[in-house]
């Protein structure tokens, strides 16, 4: 196949399916269709179909396709995954179901636990125990593994996720368990704990190992239905997959790891964000992600999204921390909240206006679609504001009714406090502000970051109507607003690397290191990372090292990044040195004189990403001609003032936009407050800033 | 309602959020077990006359208002005259601060120019305060460790070092411990700095308008929650094992207009070891056990604490006096909880569940060398864990799960990397939750024992043996607990025993009690507690 350039990026999300196509001269098109449920891939040759009709090129020329997809991550939310077995240490049976023993929520008596994954009755134990440094403290019991095995054929499970204690450190007796079970029962897929998540801690591992077992027959035979369709239209081009790690890997990794693709989507998004702040050279930047139900913020540092160990998939109650389930991969660290346009405003026993985490979604929808919903949404406070005209909302057939977004924050909202329309419309638009201002500032507390100095960049069809106010309330002086927000995760696909991490705990204290092992695991990570990476690539390739550490008493470790591929005695003296230097940055202040300890290692390998050519920001130029003018309501003085209209795509490099305004896109809408301007850029990025600066 | 009222909303929530981060970096940085995984902290923010106007979410119920009324306590003891920018402030105080010597509160006054305009504090269990280390075998305050009274830890900017000198030799981990310290006084500074942007912002120099807008929400809506029972007086009694023999507790509910009160008379008397509680401390589960079954919205703070009321004769083991040991007050305090919900079970029959196993059974393990001779070092291992809570009056109760306390466990691998220890079982124990229309919350099955050359030596405070959760409107009893070696040994519920080399004990943690009449539970929820083997 020659080399045509033109690639292709599908985000498969809740609602829509976004389709963006990339050209040889790097020039971008998009469609955006609503996702097929029972089918997703339908949705996507569809709008593959569409794309390359409308630009006439054949499905044969494309180079490269990148797929995210939600259907990992609501196959976990709404339990539609295959009878699955679990099968652990006798003793263990219960680990996912008693979790942590705690209560998520301190003041409700009705408390309700997330039901386990796999239920009581799936379970399944083996006499086998390793102790803490992997040494036999009972063999595996081959016969009661016989049993198990045949029980499994009775019941006839799809599936069967492994986790024995200990296995992070000797994955033998999982590996004889998987060996018996596939010599018996080859149609039978096996995960198992030590290759899906070899980290300490048997909750997170468990419950890591079962949701990939879970979800897996579902993803493989979704991967293979996908890829077959694709070449039976003619596509000749290899098929990757974005993992939540941020990274591409191929259908093969991906059908044998689908738990890898939870919240993959979210991760394009910040690399969207990511390759915009290298392309402005911005090294602090705070990404903003609004859709329909949630809003998304991660840290962007140095160009490179900040990454965890773990996450928590499928929260039962008001996105809490605590109510879903944990899984331990490498992930992109974001925090999500229920703030998005249709999340719904309601006033509590306080009286005092709270928001979400229910969200009208797009059925009944906000009030002001008039589609038969009455609770007032984010979206009918931004209409009764004037902040989105109903002339020009969005490319969907909805035509906007503001009495509709009116009547139901009066009923709701106002009736219930006194409050007039207006101030009722200004109470969900600053409480919703205030909660997303509240989650940044946690988040980069919880990452031990100032926000001072940060960009923010805003996508998704509901940030840019809210930016503003979040910049104001962060106290960020430049925030920036990239064209194709509204297919911002999909654009991102097409920039992520090829890259795996590979994680591993492996406790050793400081002063008694084990520098034989560590050296060993590190070169063992290194060639399992970078052995999936060479399934999708040839380019160079770059590693990474980290590891987790705290002080000698902790129970919370904060990752360090390691210079050296290896170690001896000064790489441990400087490892020391490098914990204590990020500790102070997390927590203002180090503790001399106690231990430290190693916890879990990790190793990324990833493509060489060529770093987009930086552009110079453009100054203020020529004021920019508005199309029409309205009352729109402007938050420093407090109410609605006569506001100018401005569309996006009329807005040529350098010209400015003063506040107050209003940017209009097919996808989003941009509010400026009297006191912020914005400049066009050469690539059609807004650059926003306080006129005071 | 105003944009005044919007704008006060704004800052109230802002405050919770900021108080939330302090208490976020505390739990991350702690060195005590206890508050990395129970959330055994707190963090506030009071005005200028020491009334609490917001608390973070995060920490546990027995701060809730033991924490809440120990800033007037600074403000009286170091003198209003002597309060100056730059101070901070800590007592451990059991009966100024959270009811026992291993919390340390440290307060920092808010000044705006020369004004006072407010505090933070916080609170923290530290890993140890001398004495006789963490346990109930204290026969008073004295033996229970160091106790530092209301003292000036930084004077306008000075750290006082002797103090510090005094606490560091005081003290088994001195490093872990004034590190504890310091991390709480860092945390109050972030707080008074947020603070200080955010009344900026809002363009305002004092804190008495927002106390003022917090306090009269509040005071409205905790009103408007307690008139859902109706004035009069309710009792309750609960038996419990106690140390040695079995306790009585007693509670005589008034409510009234104005509040409700708690009076404890009936309660039998101090124990002579530290299981006794300040009533301060009864107090908070007495206050969080109102606000959890009628106001669980409402965010703690002065307006809506002011209403919950206590007494009690002196010399009953729920209002100890100096010098009592109360070293373990959380034994004994936790019941409160369920002691308190029993009372108004009637006037609320929707709302209170039946008793759950309520204390939790923690221990501490001291690993030490089988053989003498042999010279393994000495290690210390910590570990929560919790019987089942009892059934909702429409939903089952929750299996091994802490309530009222807000505990979590650890990770078994996580435990057997720091010590000698196997657990060799961690799991559900069937048939120990109440029968009933919703069943009680199963109990745990807990084996461990000791490796590697080591014994135990194992301090047992486990209650709920002799005293099970009692079911509710008709529901059965949870099972009570049992604790035994594996060789069928009996072992002593309470107090200091040794687990040899080459034996294993068993602990089988209680279940809660059932609410409503058995007959009545339907046929597809026993098909599936047998199905999952819960009950069988």
């Amino acid at each position: 196949m020659t080399a045509t350039g033109i690639r292709i990026g599908a985000d498969v999300g809740g609602t829509f399916t976004d389709i963006v196509l990339e050209l040889a001269d790097g020039t971008l098109a998009s469609q955006k269709i609503l996702t097929t449920h029972d089918a997703p891939e339908r949705a996507i040759l569809e709008g593959i179909e569409q794309l390359l009709d409308g630009n006439g090129i054949a499905l044969v020329s494309v180079e490269q396709i990148i797929h995210g997809t939600t259907l990992a991550t609501n196959a976990l939310i709404e339990r539609r995954g295959a009878a699955t077995a679990f099968v652990t240490t006798s003793g263990f049976r219960d680990v996912i179901e008693t979790r942590t023993e705690g209560r998520f929520e301190q003041y409700d008596l009705n408390i309700v636990l997330p039901t386990p994954l796999i239920e009581r009755q799936d379970r399944f134990v083996v006499e086998e125990r390793l102790n803490a440094r992997g040494e036999v403290l009972v063999p595996f019991d081959e016969r009661q593994a016989a049993a198990v095995i045949g029980e499994i054929a009775a019941r006839g499970y799809q599936s069967v996720a492994v986790g024995f204690l200990h296995s992070y450190r000797n994955a033998d007796h999982e590996h004889r368990f998987r060996d018996l079970i596939q010599a018996q029962l080859p149609d039978v897929l096996v995960s198992i704990s030590a290759e899906v998540s070899p980290q300490m801690r048997e909750f997170e591992r468990f419950n890591t190992v079962c949701a990939n077992a879970y979800v897996q027959p579902l993803m493989a035979s979704y991967l293979l239905r996908l890829e077959t369709e694709l070449q039976q239209r003619g596509a000749t081009c290899p098929l990757y997959l974005i993992h939540s790690g941020g990274g591409l890997i191929s259908v093969e990794t991906a059908a044998a790891f689908p738990v890898r693709l939870v919240e993959s989507g979210p991760a394009g998004g910040a690399i969207f964000a990511a390759e915009l702040a290298a392309r402005f050279g911005r090294k602090n930047v705070l990404s903003y992600d609004m859709g329909g139900t949630t809003a998304k913020i991660a840290i962007i540092e140095d160009f490179t999204p900040q990454t965890a160990k773990s996450f928590e998939v499928a929260r039962t109650t008001r996105f809490k921390k605590g109510s879903g389930m944990p899984i331990s991969i490498p992930v992109i660290e974001m925090i999500e909240i229920g703030a998005g346009g249709g999340s719904i405003a309601s006033v509590d026993s306080l009286g005092q206006i709270r928001i979400g985490p229910h969200s009208a979604g797009s059925e009944p929808g906000p009030a002001a679609y008039d589609l038969g919903g009455v609770d007032p949404t984010v979206t009918d406070a931004n209409v009764a504001l004037g902040r989105l005209d109903p002339a020009t909302f969005g490319a969907t057939d909805i035509t906007l009714s503001p009495g509709r977004a009116i009547e139901a924050i009066r009923e709701r909202i106002g009736s219930k406090l006194e409050m007039s329309d207006e101030t009722a419309a200004i109470g969900i638009a600053e409480v919703v502000d205030e909660n997303m201002t509240n989650a940044a500032r946690v988040h980069a507390v919880e990452n031990g970051k100032d926000l001072n100095g940060f960009t923010m960049v805003a996508f998704g069809g509901g940030a840019p109507l809210h930016a503003t106010r979040l910049m104001d309330k962060l106290g960020l002086d430049e925030l920036l607003v990239p064209p194709g927000a509204g297919v911002g995760s999909a654009i991102g696909f097409l920039r992520a690397p090829f890259a795996y991490e590979a994680v591993q705990s492996h406790y050793s204290r400081l002063d008694a290191f084990d520098l034989a092992g560590v050296n060993r695991l590190l070169a063992d990570l290194e060639n399992e990372a970078r052995e999936f990476v060479r399934m999708g690539t040839e380019k160079d390739l770059v590693t990474e090292r980290q590891v987790s550490m705290r002080y000698k008493g902790q129970g919370w470790e904060i990752p360090v990044r390691l210079s050296a591929s290896r170690f001896d005695e000064l790489a441990v003296e400087e490892l020391a040195r490098v914990f204590s230097k990020a500790y102070e940055e997390f927590f203002g202040r180090a503790i001399d004189d106690l231990p430290i300890e190693a916890v879990s290692w990790s190793v990324r390998v990833a493509s060489v990403i060529e770093r987009p050519e930086r552009t110079a920001m453009l100054d203020a130029g020529a004021s920019a001609t508005a199309d029409s003018r309205r009352q729109v309501y402007e938050p420093v003085s407090g109410v609605a003032v006569d506001t100018a209209i401005y569309s996006r795509d009329r807005l040529q490099p350098a010209m400015v936009v003063s506040g107050p305004a209003v940017i209009v896109e097919s996808q989003t809408t941009t509010i400026l407050a009297s006191h912020h301007q914005a400049v066009s850029q050469i690539d059609g990025t807004l650059r926003i800033t306080r006129f005071d600066q | 309602m105003s944009r005044q009222a919007v704008q006060f909303q704004v800052m109230w929530n802002r405050m919770i959020s900021i108080l939330e981060e302090q208490a976020m970096t505390l739990v991350r940085t702690a060195f005590s077990t206890s508050v990395r995984e129970a959330g055994d902290l707190s963090a506030g923010v009071f005005d200028r006359h020491g009334r609490m106007i917001a608390q973070a979410v995060t920490g546990t119920p027995g701060h809730v208002n033991t924490m809440a009324a120990a800033v007037p306590h600074f403000i009286n003891d170091i003198g209003p005259e002597r309060i100056y920018p730059g101070d901070i402030y800590l007592t451990n105080d059991p009966w100024k601060g959270t009811g026992h010597l291993h919390d340390i509160t440290v307060t920092t006054p808010v000044f705006i120019g020369a004004e006072l305009i407010g505090f933070f504090a916080s609170t923290a269990h530290v890993v140890d305060i001398g004495g006789r280390g963490y346990g109930p075998d204290g026969r008073e305050i004295y033996e229970e460790g160091l106790r530092i009274p209301i003292i000036k830890w930084v004077e306008r900017g000075e750290l006082n070092r002797d103090l510090v000198n005094i606490i560091g030799t005081n003290v088994r981990e001195q490093d872990q411990v004034l590190g504890d310290i310091h991390g709480l006084a860092a945390s109050n500074e972030t707080g008074r700095r947020r603070l200080l942007e955010t009344l900026a912002e809002f363009e305002m120099v004092e804190l008495d308008s927002l106390a003022q807008f917090v306090f009269s929400r509040t005071t409205e809506a905790t009103m408007a929650a307690l008139g859902s029972v109706a004035n009069g007086v309710y009792k309750n009694e609960m038996r419990v094992d106690g140390y040695n023999e079995s306790i009585t507790l007693a509670v005589e509910l008034t409510v009234s207009d104005d509040g409700m009160h708690a009076d404890f008379s009936g309660t039998s008397p101090l124990s002579e070891f530290g299981i006794n509680v300040p009533i301060t401390y009864a107090q908070a589960y007495f206050t969080y056990a109102m606000l959890v079954a009628l106001a669980p919205e409402l965010p703690n703070n002065y307006a809506s604490l002011f209403p919950f009321t206590v007494s009690a004769p002196a010399g009953v083991i729920l209002n100890a006096e100096d010098p009592a040991p109360v070293s373990v007050r959380h034994v004994i305090g936790h019941f409160v909880t369920d002691l308190c919900l029993g009372a108004v079970a009637t006037a609320l029959p929707h709302v209170v569940p039946a008793e759950g196993s309520g204390a939790l059974w923690n221990f501490q393990v001291s690993a030490r060398s089988a053989d003498p001779t042999a010279l393994l070092p000495p290690v210390e291992l910590l570990m929560f864990n919790s019987g089942g809570t009892g059934a909702r009056p429409e939903i089952d109760g929750l299996t091994a799960t802490a309530f009222p306390s807000g505990v979590m466990t650890m990770s078994a691998e996580a435990t057997e990397q720091i010590g000698p220890i196997v657990i060799w079982r961690k799991e559900i124990r069937e048939n120990s939750g109440g029968d009933g229309q919703f069943r009680g919350g199963l109990g745990q099955i807990i084996e461990i024992g000791p490796v590697d050359g080591y014994q135990f030596e194992f301090s047992a405070m486990f209650d709920r043996v002799e005293n099970p959760a009692r079911g509710r409107a008709g529901g059965a009893d949870g099972a009570p607990g049992r604790v035994y070696l594996d060789d069928g040994t009996p072992f002593a519920t309470k107090g200091k025993q040794t687990i040899a080399a080459d034996r294993r004990l068993v602990m089988e943690l209680p279940g809660g009690g059932g609410f409503g009449d058995p007959a009545e539970r339907c046929a597809a929820a026993r098909a599936d507690d047998e199905l999952k083997g819960y009950v069988g």
